[in-house]
């Protein structure tokens, strides 16, 4: 025990010294703030690059086996080099899909095939993944989806259309929910789950520009796409079920994922700092009364959001509702993220109005900026809303 | 966001002494803390019953924070945050919070041949309290009208203290006084009060009994008055203290006032449904898990950081959150009761009013965001 706490010590040293080594510059050019808003080549050459040098020096993808590419060790080395990256404000690592659901739904369920097909490449960024759930008709309801997959021979032929594909313009696997039988009694009998790739003849995407004017997801076009029988998870028409388990994964509910930040951090800290520069009725707003209660607040709820992820491992004191912080993770952090970026710009007095590309306006447009990507994980991944409604059902016992 | 990395200390420790307290408290409130036995006692005089008192004297809980030397079993306040947040879990109430404010603030200011005198005592079952508000309410502990001065070695108090819980049952008061222009405590016994000194008030958690003591004509030897040096330090780690046991008792109540609310969410209909499919009640439930789940980690935190520097901002954020979140949960539970919900007879107001009134003692989540503010900002 004792040894093995030293070595984490070590080992955490070891983290800090070579991420203050090799985080690289600030590019010429603005990065996206998480992997649902690389719009741009030089976003995605740049992020991949340095997503390929973390995994070439051994911090990504710790816990995983390494007979796939994974480095074996405890999760706990994992967890020095994820809070590490966030720390020292790394860029994010850009394949999340694969990294934290796909790749661990593959070693959850895959075949030995697929373990040893996948693993590698969702690590260095090699084979970027994304993922097909959503279509324009049918989101929160994902049971209904329509995109059609139908056996011909030893391929399925998909028709239909999927949306907000973050990554879609880059991918080379998708994770795709269709119905492979739309007779069902049940809507959710019906669906499939595809490891299917990307680059076939009748599939297409078209970027889609968003709310802040930038790109960063796709709809993604199925015309007569022909995929293999092979690349389906699970049996027909348990797409559902397997969808679910990705969920569980996506939202941080299921362990497993090969670590590392998908978005850049954003601390309490950072705004007191910017409310230390912000004038608010000529004087610093740090001085006002409104902001310091508001900046309490928030200091509260992010210490408590902290201190929740260390309770949820001590098992007497998370007994009554043992799944009650995992369940909440994502509703809890993202609709933080978006309030506290809405403090942000309101405590710069008029000069919170400047956007990206004002040259006087705060930390190059970041709150503003950053408040309208906030919603990324506020809706995608299952909106608060539906978050909400599943604790409730799940965790509470509420009824439908 | 970011995790805390740091691996030497972990923010939250909970050993197996802990966990065993936890449970045995549990199992130990659950059977003697009955929602009708609450009742029953809401109308007593006393407020508690006298035999479960001295099963918590059996059970060693008065001394679980007092070094063995006098008489305690010195598992430290670490250890009386479950047995809070338990009995507050199941409106327990018993002198069981007054006394350790009481024998914590003597363990801390008082000289050995004082603690000598009387910590072996609360140990056994002595029932102690505080005496430190005063009329004007306020939650400065330093702010302090009554009076002691000294004939030879006798002192003579004057003035009134408000808020002293427990007080009809108890064998020693802490009270802090002026003295020589300076805060001071001075210990006093049953015997040495007038009749007549205490007057019960009327609060809003009838759970809890209250009482007015006047001073008035009190003698006390200076020897029962703490080391002067110590006075500020020991009302410094009351304040701490009541804030970290109040925000365990809230983080119980909210625990159990929420499963109040669920059971009449899973069983009453209205428009042929169960009114828990309603989002408008099903959302503000979760918001109360969530308010409960950030109290907890803010407690056991502040519980294991409590011999550190950290102390203070933990023990205050403990509180703000614990406040907002517990008086939110109780005020829903009324609304989603409906007509029922505005009865005496639904379990709702109980937690409510006791929530309520906890946020009133050593301060409301305002006032410590006010005070966290120079401690997180500058
Ligand atoms: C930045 C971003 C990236 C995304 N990336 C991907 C991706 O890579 N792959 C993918 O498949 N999808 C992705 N999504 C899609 C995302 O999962 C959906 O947008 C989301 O599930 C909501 O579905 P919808 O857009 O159809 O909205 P709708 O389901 O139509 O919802 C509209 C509104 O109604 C509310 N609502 C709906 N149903 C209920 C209910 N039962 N109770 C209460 N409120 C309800 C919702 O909360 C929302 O506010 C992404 C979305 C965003 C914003």
């Amino acid at each position: 025990m004792q040894e093995n706490r030293a070595s984490l010590e070590a080992f955490k040293a070891e983290v800090v010294a070579w991420f203050e080594a090799n985080i690289p510059e600030q590019p010429g050019f603005l990065l996206p703030e998480s992997f649902m808003e690389v719009g741009t080549d030089q976003q995605f050459e740049f992020l991949r690059t340095w997503q390929r040098k973390v995994y070439e020096a051994g911090y990504l993808g710790m816990s995983w086996p390494e007979a796939y590419g994974g480095g074996g060790y405890p999760q706990a080395y994992q967890d020095i080099v994820t809070s590490e990256m966030a720390r020292q404000n790394a860029p994010f690592m850009m394949n999340t899909i694969g990294l934290n659901w796909a790749g661990p739904l593959i070693l959850h369920m895959g075949s030995e095939d697929a373990k040893n097909r996948y693993i590698k490449g969702i690590l260095n960024a090699d084979d970027i993944w994304c993922q097909g759930f959503s279509e324009p008709d049918h989101g929160s309801d994902l049971g209904k989806v329509q995109t059609k997959a139908v056996l011909d021979g030893n391929e399925y032929r998909v028709n239909g259309s999927k949306i907000w594909t973050s990554l879609g313009s880059y991918a080379k696997y998708m994770i795709l929910l269709a119905r492979t039988n739309p007779d069902t009694e049940s809507k959710y009998a019906g669906l499939s789950f595809f490891l299917s790739p990307m680059h076939v003849p009748g599939i297409e995407t078209r970027p889609i520009r968003k709310l802040t004017g930038e790109y960063g997801f796709t709809q993604t076009f199925f015309n007569d796409a022909r995929i293999p029988t092979s690349c389906i998870m699970g049996n027909e028409g348990e797409g559902w079920q397997v969808a679910m388990t990705t969920l569980m994964f996506e939202r941080g509910a299921a362990g497993g994922q090969a670590g590392g930040i998908s978005m850049i951090d954003l601390r309490v800290d950072d705004v007191v700092e910017l409310a230390r520069e912000a004038k608010r009725d000529g004087a610093p707003a740090i001085e006002d009364y409104y902001v310091r209660e508001q900046l309490v607040r928030f200091l509260i709820e992010e210490k408590a959001n902290q201190l929740s992820r260390v309770r949820a491992r001590i098992p007497a004191l998370v007994s009554e509702r043992p799944s009650a912080i995992a369940m909440s993770g994502k509703l809890r952090t993202s609709e933080f993220r978006r309030r506290l970026c809405q403090l942000a710009i309101g405590l710069q007095g008029a000069n919170g109005a400047r956007f990206i590309g004002d040259s006087q306006s705060a930390d190059a447009g970041k709150w503003p900026r950053s408040y309208l990507n906030a919603f990324s994980a506020t809706i995608g991944g299952g909106t608060s809303q539906i978050q909400a409604n599943i604790i409730g059902e799940r965790v509470l016992g509420l009824p439908k | 966001m970011s995790e805390d990395s740091n691996i030497k200390s972990a923010p939250i420790s909970f050993n197996d002494e802990q966990v065993m307290l936890l449970d045995t408290a549990m199992s130990f409130c659950r059977e003697k803390s009955s929602v009708a036995r609450v009742r029953d006692l809401l109308l007593s005089d006393s407020g508690y019953d006298a035999g479960i008192w001295q099963e918590i004297v059996a059970l060693g809980w008065t001394g679980i924070a007092i070094p063995e030397e006098f008489g305690g079993s010195e598992l430290g306040v670490n250890a009386l945050v479950p047995i809070a947040e338990t009995m507050g879990r199941f409106l327990l109430t018993t002198p069981f919070i007054s006394t350790t404010l009481a024998s914590q603030m003597i363990l801390q200011g008082a000289s050995e041949e004082q603690k000598t005198r009387w910590l072996p005592g609360i140990c056994e079952g002595l029932i102690a309290s505080i005496a430190i508000t005063e009329d004007e309410g306020s939650w400065d502990l330093e702010d302090i009208r009554c009076k002691a001065i000294a004939h030879e070695d006798v002192l003579h108090l004057s003035g009134s203290k408000t808020f002293v819980f427990d007080a009809r049952k108890a064998d020693i008061f802490v009270v802090s006084v002026m003295y020589e222009g300076m805060p001071a405590l001075v210990v006093l016994e049953k015997d040495q009060l007038n009749e007549n000194a205490l007057r019960r008030e009327v609060i809003i958690d009838e759970t809890r009994r209250s009482f007015r003591l006047t001073l008035d004509g009190v003698q006390v030897k200076t020897r029962n008055m703490l080391p002067a040096g110590n006075t500020i330090s020991t009302l410094a780690h009351l304040n701490m203290l009541a804030n970290l046991l109040l925000s365990a008792e809230l983080a119980g109540g909210t625990a159990a006032v929420l499963n109040v609310v669920i059971e009449y969410l899973t069983t009453r209909k209205q428009f042929d449904r169960l009114i828990g499919s309603y989002q408008s009640l099903k959302h503000p439930t979760v918001e109360i898990l969530l308010g409960l789940e950030s109290m907890r980690s803010l407690v056991y935190h502040a519980a294991t950081v409590w011999d550190e520097q950290q102390r203070e901002v933990a023990v205050r954020m403990a509180k703000a959150q614990a406040c907002e979140a517990a008086i939110f949960a109780g005020d829903r539970a009324v609304q989603f009761h409906g007509g029922f919900g505005f009865t005496y007879e639904c379990d709702a107001q109980l937690y409510l009013r006791r929530a309520l009134c906890s946020q009133l003692l050593f301060g409301d989540a305002a006032h410590h965001r006010k005070h966290l503010a120079p401690l997180l900002l500058s």
